[in-house]
C-alpha cells in the first residue's frame, strides 16, 4: 500500500509527470523503449542487486563477472547490440554493476588507434570474448600528465619485437579496470625507444594471461590493487612488465608505425585523439554523474515527505521534514541542478554531434571549443553533483548513513568521477587556457566561437533590477552571470599580462594565477549552464504545466548560484547590496513554490525501486518497514559471529573481576 | 631511508616542530606522557593485526571486540584512569575508529553515575565496571532522532506487580542505531515515554536487560539485531531493539532525579537542565575530533603532495612536487590553518566545560545556556567544515586518494556521521541562533549580554536607525589579526541583526511564531555560522599571544592570517554587502591569501609533522613519515583478498565457460 504522505504529494502535481518523463527521455517512444529494457533486465533474477550491500569485494567481483557473462546471453536473446539505442538503457538498468567495462575501452582504442589490419585481427576476437581486454595508461607515479609515463618499449630490430619494461616501482601500471583478475590482454601505453631515441608515448597490445589456464604470462606481474572507496565490483589492477616481448605488429599504428628497419613513420592527424577523450568525458556526464544525482534527489526528497520530525505548529502532528525551510534549501537547489545538468548535457551532445560531422569532413575547427567545453563541464558537473549527492545523504539524517539507503554507494561512486578522465582542477585550467586565448583574440578584434563572444564585451555596468520580482526574469540573471564570468576572465587575463610585463616568466605567471583561472573557468561554465537552462525553458511547449515548473527550477538554479556566491556578483558593484537582499528574498520565496511539486519532479526521473535499490526512496514510501525487513537479512544477523564465543563470553564471565 | 623530498622539506623548516607539538598537547610533559602511553599500545604484540581494509565486516567487528576486551584489562593493569589518558590509549588501540564498547564506556557507565540512585549504583555499577554487564544507550528510534519528545517507545507502570511494561508500539518506534546494541550488549539504558496512573510523564531512562547472562541469547519479548552495513563504522554493531510487553522491576528506572513510587505516584525532577550536561560534553568532544580528523587528512595530503611529482612548471625542468602548484596549495593550506584553528577551539571548549561543570555541581546553572548554545553551533560549524576538508584532502591526492590505502576514505567515513549524531547540524545551528536572537532581543530592550555574544552590546542603539550596524565603519587592516577579528565581529553582528529583523517582519505578517521561525531559518543558520566563524577567528588570534617561542609564533601568526583572510575571500558577499570591506580591500585580501600560500609553503611538512601522528595511527600508505609511498603501495596491494590466489575462482566458474561457448 502507498504511504499516505507520499500519495498526497502526488495528487497535487501542477504538471503531467508522464510528459516530463518523455521530455527527459527525448520523446515518448524512447521512454517506451527504456521501460522495455529495464523491465527485461529487472525481471531476470540474475541481475538482482538486493544483496549487493552485504557482499565482500570478492563476492562483488564475482557477481559482476557473472552478470557480464549473462548480459552477453541476454543481449543476444533480446536482439540488442552494443551499438544499438538500447545500450545506454541497459547500462542504466544494471546500474553499472558489471565487469568488462574496460574491455569496451580496449576495443574502442583499437578501433580508433589501430590500423585496418589490426582492427580486422583483434576486434572479432574481442567481440567473441576469446580475449578480454583492459586499457593500461595510468601508472603509480603518473596520471593526468601523459608525457611523464615511465613504462618503456624498446624496438629490437633483430627479432622485430618490442621489449616492454617497467623500469621502477612508480612506473607500474595502476588502476586499470578489469586488469586485476579478468583481462587476458591490455593496451599498454609506453615510451617508444628506437635505437636509443625516445619517440614519446605509444599504445601496444600486450598479452598478460594465458588463454588456456589464465595464469600470468612470463615476465608479467599483475593483480588487484586492493580495496577502494567504491567500485568493489571492479578488479582495478596493477601490471609490471619485465622484458616482455611483443611482435612489431602489436603497436597500434593508425597514426605512427615502426617499420621493420626501425624507421619511425607518422601518418594522419593525431588531433582525433583529443576527440576520443572528449567522447569519454561527455558520455560519463550523463551515465556516471547525472543519473546518480537524480537517484540521490529521488531518495532524499521522497524520504523527506515520509519522515516527520518535530512540530511546526504547537498541537499539530509532527511536520514532514520537507516543510522545513532549511531542508528545502538543502534539497531543492540540488533538484534544480539535476535538471540544469540534464539540459547542459543535451547542449554538449549537440555540440559534440556537430563537431563529429565536421570531423568526418576533415574539418577540425570546432575541436578546441569542444575540448575546452567538455573539460570544463566535466569538472563543474562532477564537482557540483558529487557535493549534491553528499548533501542528499546528509539531509536524510542518520538513515542516510545506512548502506540500505543507497546513498553511500551513490556518493562514493560519483566521487571517483571528479578524478578519472582528467582531474578536475587540471581540466578547469585547460578550459581557462581556451578562455584566455579567446579573450585575447576577441580583444584584438579577431573572430571567436559565438559561445565565448561575450568575453569581448566587458563594461562597467549595473544590474537594472528594481524589485525582487525582476530577479525572476531570465534576462536579468543571465546577464548578471555573463557579466560576472566576463569580469573574472578579463581581470585574470589582465593580471597575467601585468605579471609577464613586470618580468615574471610566463609559466610562473600562469602558476601564480591558477586559483583565479580555475574560478574564471567555473564561472564561465556556470554562466553557460544558466543561459542554456533559460533558453531551453523558453523553447518548451507551454501545455501541461511543464514550462511553468521548469521556469521555477531555472530561476531557483540561477538565484541559488548568486545567493551562494554573492561576493562575485557584488564585487564590482554590478549587483548592489540592496539588490542582493532582493535576490535572497526571491530565492527563498521560490522554495515553498517548488516544494509543492518536489515529489512529482523526482517521480519524473522514472527510476524503478529495483534500480534505486534504496530502503528510503521506494515509490510506495514504506520506508521503515523496508528498512527493518532488509536489515534482518544482513549476514551479521544470520551467521553466528565467532566473537561471542571467543571474546565476549570470557569477557562477560568475570575474568576482569579477578584482576 | 627517508624519501629525499621529505628530508629536504624537513630541513628547510624555520621552526622546531616539537615545540608546536607541545603547544597542541598543552605542555611538554603532556606530550611526553602521551607518547609514553601510545608506545605501550604500539609496542604491544597483543594489539597487532592484519590491515583492517582487507577484512570483512564480521572480521572487523571481531578484531574490535578482541582489542576492546584487552584494552579494558590493560588500562586497569597499567592503572590508567585519567579520561584524557584513557582517550590516548584508546585512540592508539583502535586507531581513531569506533569500537563496540564505546557506548558502554562512554554512555552507559557515565549515565549510571549521573542518573542512578545509590542503590541502583550498587546493583549495576560494579558488574558493569567489571563487564559482566555490557550496556548501551538506546535513545534514537527508526522514526525519531534529534527531536526527543517525539520518541514513541512506552514504559507503562503496573502497580500490581511493581513493574514497568516496555513496548515498541509501531515500526517507527523500534530503537535503531545505538552502537554495541546489535551483538555486544546484554543491557541497555532505554529512553521511553513514561506512563503512570494513566498519564504520560515524558521521557525517562530505564535499565533493560536484553540478553540472557550466560548464553547471550535474546530474552523473551526482546527482538534485537544488527542494522546492517553502513557508510563506515564497520567495526560497530549498531543495532535495533524491539520490545513486546517486556517487564522490568520498578527499581530499574533511573531514579536519581525523577521517581515513580510503588503506588505509581510520579515525583518530578528538580531541574531538567541537568540532563543536557552529558550532551554538551559529547558535543565538545566532537569539536576536538573535527580538529584531529582534519589534521590527519592534512598530514596525509601534504606529505604525499611533497612526494608526488607531476607535469611541468617550467619547460625542460624535472617534474615538480605537486605541492608547488598554487592550486594545490590553495586546496591544502587553508585546511591546515583550519585544523590548527579547530584545535584551539576544542581546547577552549574543554576548558570552559570543566570550569562551568564545576559551577554546575555547586548548583550554579547560569552559564549553561550560553555553553549549550556555543557547543551546539561550534559542533555543527567544525564538523561541517572538517567533513568537507577531509574530502578536499582526499581529492587533492588524485586517484590514489580514492584507494583505501590512502587512509583518507576511512577517516572520512568515520568522521562524517558526526554531522548527524549528537544533534543534526542544521538543528544545532538553529539552537545557537535561538540563543543569538534571545541575546539580540535583550540588548534591544536595554539589557547587556555577556560572554561570546557581548559584541551585540557594542551595536546597541542601532534599533532606532535600522541601517546603523551596516553603516558602521570598521577600519580593517588586513595584515593585523586583531583587526580581522573586528571584521568578523561586525559581520556576525550584521547577520544576527538581519535575521532578527527578518524574523520580526515575518511575525508582523501575522504569522505564527513557529511559521515565522521556519521562514527565517535559512537566515538564522547563516547568522549562527557567522557567529561561530567569529568565535573561531577570535580564539585562534587570542592563542598567538600565549606562544613564547618567536619562530613558532611567527608561523602560527601566518596560519591565523591565512585562516581569517581565506574565510573572507570565501564569503566576500557578506563583507561587501555590509560595507565592512571595500572592493579594493577584497582584491587585496585575495592577493594576500596567495602570498601567504607561498610564505607557508616551506613550513608545510613541518606543520603537519607537529601534529605528531604515529604511522600506525595515521593508517596511510600515502602519508607515511618516511615518504616511501610507491614501494609500500605495491606491498599493500599484494595483500588484497582478490589476490589470495593467482587465478581467481570466477575464471573457472564464469569466464572459461563463456569463452568456450561463444
Amino acid at each position: 500500500s502507498m504511504n499516505p504522505d507520499l500519495a498526497s504529494e502526488r495528487q497535487t502535481a501542477s504538471f503531467s509527470v508522464e510528459k516530463l518523463t518523455a521530455l527527459l527521455d527525448g520523446g515518448a517512444e524512447r521512454t517506451r523503449m527504456r521501460r522495455a529494457v529495464v523491465e527485461a533486465i529487472e525481471h531476470d533474477p540474475e541481475f538482482s542487486r538486493e544483496n549487493q550491500y552485504f557482499q565482500s569485494q570478492n563476492e562483488r567481483y564475482e557477481a559482476a563477472v557473472r552478470k557480464a557473462v549473462h548480459l552477453q546471453k541476454k543481449m543476444h536473446e533480446m536482439g540488442w547490440n552494443e551499438n544499438g539505442p538500447e545500450f545506454k538503457y541497459i547500462y542504466r538498468a544494471v546500474a553499472g554493476d558489471v565487469a568488462f567495462l574496460l574491455h569496451r575501452v580496449f576495443m574502442r582504442s583499437i578501433s580508433v588507434l589501430g590500423s585496418d589490419k589490426q582492427i580486422a585481427k583483434w576486434i572479432p576476437l574481442a567481440t567473441q570474448y576469446q580475449i578480454i581486454g583492459s586499457y593500461a595508461q595510468t601508472e603509480l607515479g603518473h596520471g593526468t600528465y601523459l608525457q611523464g609515463l615511465e613504462t618503456t618499449a624498446v624496438f629490437d630490430v633483430t627479432t622485430q619485437e618490442f621489449i616492454l619494461n617497467t623500469p621502477k616501482v612508480s612506473a607500474m601500471k595502476w588502476w586499470p579496470g578489469d586488469m586485476g583478475r579478468s583481462a587476458t590482454h591490455s593496451v599498454v601505453f609506453a615510451q617508444l625507444y628506437i635505437q636509443g631515441k625516445c619517440y614519446g608515448v605509444h599504445p601496444f597490445i600486450v598479452q598478460i594471461r594465458s588463454l588456456q589456464d589464465h595464469s600470468l604470462c612470463p615476465g608479467i606481474t599483475a593483480g588487484d590493487i586492493g580495496p577502494k572507496m567504491s567500485f568493489e565490483h571492479a578488479d582495478n589492477g596493477f601490471l609490471m612488465l619485465q622484458n616482455v616481448r611483443v611482435p612489431r605488429e602489436n603497436m597500434l599504428s593508425k597514426f605512427c608505425e615502426v617499420q621493420p628497419d626501425g624507421t619511425y613513420v607518422k601518418s594522419g592527424s593525431q588531433k582525433i585523439n583529443y576527440f576520443t577523450m572528449t567522447t569519454v568525458r561527455i558520455s560519463l556526464i550523463s551515465d556516471e554523474v547525472i543519473t546518480p544525482l537524480m537517484k540521490a534527489c529521488t531518495i532524499a526528497i521522497r524520504y523527506s515527505v515520509v519522515r516527520r520530525q518535530s512540530k511546526l505548529k504547537p498541537g499539530e502532528q509532527e511536520a514532514k521534514i520537507l516543510d522545513y525551510q532549511t531542508q528545502q534549501e538543502k534539497l531543492l537547489p540540488q533538484l534544480a541542478a539535476a535538471y540544469a545538468f540534464h539540459f547542459i548535457n543535451e547542449y554538449l551532445e549537440e555540440l559534440y554531434n556537430r563537431s563529429y560531422r565536421e570531423i568526418q569532413r576533415k574539418k577540425f575547427d570546432t575541436l578546441p571549443e569542444l575540448h575546452a567545453f567538455s573539460s570544463g563541464f566535466k569538472a563543474m558537473v562532477t564537482q557540483c553533483s558529487a557535493s549534491a549527492v553528499e548533501i542528499c545523504l546528509r539531509a536524510c539524517g542518520g538513515h542516510g548513513y545506512s548502506s540500505l539507503s543507497g546513498l553511500p554507494s551513490l556518493y562514493t561512486k560519483i566521487l571517483a568521477s571528479c578524478i578519472y578522465e582528467g582531474e578536475n582542477t587540471i581540466l578547469l585550467l585547460q578550459t581557462a587556457r581556451f578562455l584566455f586565448k579567446c579573450f585575447m583574440a576577441a580583444s584584438s578584434g579577431q573572430a571567436v566561437p559565438p559561445s565565448v563572444a561575450y568575453l569581448a564585451a566587458v563594461k562597467p555596468r549595473k544590474c537594472p533590477a528594481k524589485s525582487k520580482f525582476d530577479f525572476l526574469s531570465p534576462d536579468i540573471y543571465t546577464e548578471a552571470y555573463q557579466h560576472m564570468a566576463a569580469r573574472l576572465v578579463s581581470s585574470t587575463a589582465t593580471k597575467l599580462q601585468d605579471l609577464v610585463q613586470s618580468g615574471v616568466k610566463e609559466h610562473d605567471a600562469w602558476n601564480q594565477c591558477t586559483v583565479q583561472l580555475a574560478q574564471a573557468a567555473k564561472a564561465h561554465c556556470h554562466y553557460i549552464t544558466v543561459k542554456n537552462f533559460a533558453e531551453t525553458v523558453a523553447k518548451l511547449e507551454t501545455q501541461a504545466g511543464i514550462q511553468k515548473i521548469m521556469k521555477h527550477l531555472c530561476d531557483l538554479f540561477a538565484l541559488h548560484g548568486i545567493f551562494s556566491n554573492a561576493g562575485a556578483f557584488l564585487h564590482d558593484g554590478y549587483i548592489s547590496g540592496a539588490q542582493m537582499d532582493m535576490v535572497t528574498a526571491s530565492y527563498l520565496d521560490l522554495l515553498p513554490v517548488i516544494r509543492k511539486d518536489a515529489v512529482p519532479l523526482v517521480d519524473a526521473f522514472d527510476f524503478t525501486d529495483k534500480n534505486l535499490n534504496s530502503a528510503l526512496g521506494s515509490y510506495d514510501g514504506q520506508v521503515y518497514q523496508q528498512l527493518y525487513e532488509w536489515a534482518q537479512k544482513s549476514p551479521t544477523n544470520k551467521q553466528m559471529s565467532p566473537a561471542y564465543e571467543k571474546y565476549l563470553k570470557p569477557l562477560l564471565h568475570n575474568r576482569l573481576s579477578k584482576l | 631511508t627517508m624519501n629525499a623530498d621529505l628530508r629536504r622539506e624537513r630541513a628547510s623548516a624555520t621552526f622546531q616542530p616539537e615545540l608546536l607539538t607541545h603547544i597542541l598537547d598543552g605542555g611538554a610533559e603532556r606530550t611526553r606522557r602521551r607518547k609514553e602511553i601510545e608506545a605501550l599500545v604500539i609496542n604491544d604484540p597483543d594489539f597487532q593485526h592484519e590491515d583492517l581494509n582487507f577484512l570483512s565486516r564480521s572480521q572487523r567487528y571481531e578484531q574490535a571486540i578482541r582489542k576492546s576486551a584487552l584494552m579494558v584489562m590493560k588500562l586497569r593493569e597499567y592503572g590508567i584512569a585519567d579520561p584524557e589518558e584513557i582517550y590516548w590509549f584508546k585512540s592508539s588501540v583502535h586507531r581513531g575508529r569506533p569500537e563496540p564498547l564505546d557506548l558502554h564506556l562512554g554512555m552507559f557507565l557515565p549515565t549510571l553515575l549521573t542518573q542512578a540512585t545509590p542503590e541502583q549504583q550498587d546493583r549495576f555499577f560494579m558488574p558493569a565496571w567489571n563487564l559482566e554487564i555490557i550496556g548501551t544507550y538506546a535513545q534514537t528510534e527508526m522514526g525519531h532522532g534529534t527531536h526527543l519528545r517525539g520518541l514513541e517507545t512506552t514504559a507503562t507502570y503496573d502497580p500490581a506487580t511493581q513493574e514497568f511494561i516496555l513496548n515498541s508500539p509501531t515500526v517507527t518506534s523500534i530503537k535503531w542505531w545505538p552502537g554495541g546494541l546489535g551483538k555486544t550488549s546484554n543491557h541497555a539504558i532505554v529512553l521511553a515515554q513514561l506512563y503512570t496512573q494513566g498519564q504520560c510523564k515524558g521521557l525517562h531512562a530505564f535499565i533493560v536487560p536484553i540478553r540472557q547472562l550466560g548464553t547471550h541469547e535474546p530474552l523473551p519479548g526482546i527482538t534485537v539485531g544488527d542494522i546492517g552495513p553502513k557508510f563506515g563504522y564497520d567495526e560497530m554493531d549498531n543495532g535495533y531493539l524491539k520490545m513486546d510487553n517486556f517487564r522490568i522491576p520498578r527499581e530499574n528506572m533511573l531514579m536519581k532525579h525523577a521517581q515513580v513510587e510503588p503506588d505509581g505516584t510520579y515525583v518530578k525532577p528538580v531541574s531538567d537542565k541537568l540532563t543536557y550536561g552529558t550532551m554538551v560534553f559529547i558535543r565538545s568532544l566532537i569539536v576536538g575530533d573535527a580538529a584531529r580528523c582534519l589534521s590527519r587528512a592534512c598530514t596525509i595530503a601534504i606529505r604525499y603532495s611533497a612526494v608526488r611529482h607531476q607535469s611541468e612548471l617550467k619547460p625542460g625542468e624535472p617534474e615538480p612536487q605537486i605541492l608547488d602548484y598554487q592550486t594545490q596549495q590553495y586546496k591544502l593550506f587553508p585546511l591546515l590553518a583550519t585544523a590548527y584553528a579547530f584545535h584551539f577551539v576544542g581546547a577552549y571548549i574543554k576548558d570552559t566545560y570543566h570550569r562551568i561543570s564545576g559551577d554546575i555541581n555547586d548548583g550554579d546553572l547560569s552559564e549553561l545556556p550560553e555553553l549549550h548554545a556555543l557547543t551546539a553551533g561550534l559542533k555543527a560549524f567544525t564538523s561541517w567544515t572538517a567533513n568537507a576538508g577531509i574530502e578536499e584532502c582526499r581529492m587533492a591526492c588524485g586517484g590514489h586518494g580514492y584507494s583505501r590505502c590512502s587512509g583518507i576514505p576511512d577517516i572520512y567515513v568515520t568522521f562524517t556521521p558526526s554531522c548527524t549524531y549528537e544533534g543534526e547540524n542544521t538543528v544545532m545551528m538553529l539552537q545557537t541562533a535561538r540563543f543569538l536572537i534571545k541575546s539580540y532581543t535583550q540588548v534591544s530592550s536595554g539589557q547587556r549580554v555577556s560572554g561570546m555574544v557581548s559584541y551585540l552590546n557594542d551595536f546597541s542603539g542601532q534599533r532606532i536607525q535600522p541601517q546603523h550596524v551596516a553603516a558602521r565603519t570598521v577600519t580593517v587592516r588586513i595584515n593585523d589579526p586583531v583587526s580581522l577579528v573586528e571584521a568578523y565581529k561586525a559581520r556576525a553582528a550584521r547577520l544576527v541583526e538581519a535575521a532578527a529583523k527578518n524574523l520580526q517582519t515575518e511575525l508582523n505578517h501575522r504569522k505564527s511564531k513557529e511559521d515565522a521561525w521556519n521562514r527565517t531559518s535559512v537566515d538564522l543558520v547563516r547568522a549562527s555560522e557567522a557567529h561561530c566563524h567569529y568565535v573561531t577567528v577570535k580564539l585562534f588570534t587570542a592563542k598567538l599571544s600565549e606562544v613564547s617561542n618567536a619562530a613558532v609564533r611567527s608561523v602560527l601568526t601566518e596560519l591565523s592570517l591565512l585562516y581569517a583572510l581565506y574565510g573572507i575571500s570565501k564569503s566576500t558577499g557578506d563583507f561587501l554587502q555590509a560595507g565592512i570591506l571595500t572592493d579594493a580591500q577584497i582584491t587585496q585580501v585575495n592577493q594576500r591569501v596567495k602570498e601567504l600560500l607561498a610564505i607557508i609553503r616551506p613550513n608545510a611538512v613541518a606543520l603537519v609533522d607537529s601534529f605528531d601522528f604515529h604511522d600506525i595511527h595515521l593508517g596511510s600508505v600515502l602519508g607515511r613519515y618516511d615518504g616511501n609511498v610507491y614501494e609500500n603501495m605495491f606491498e599493500w596491494a599484494k595483500k588484497s583478498p582478490l589476490n589470495k590466489t593467482q587465478v581467481h575462482e570466477s575464471f573457472h566458474k564464469h569466464l572459461k565457460p563463456m569463452q568456450s561457448k561463444l
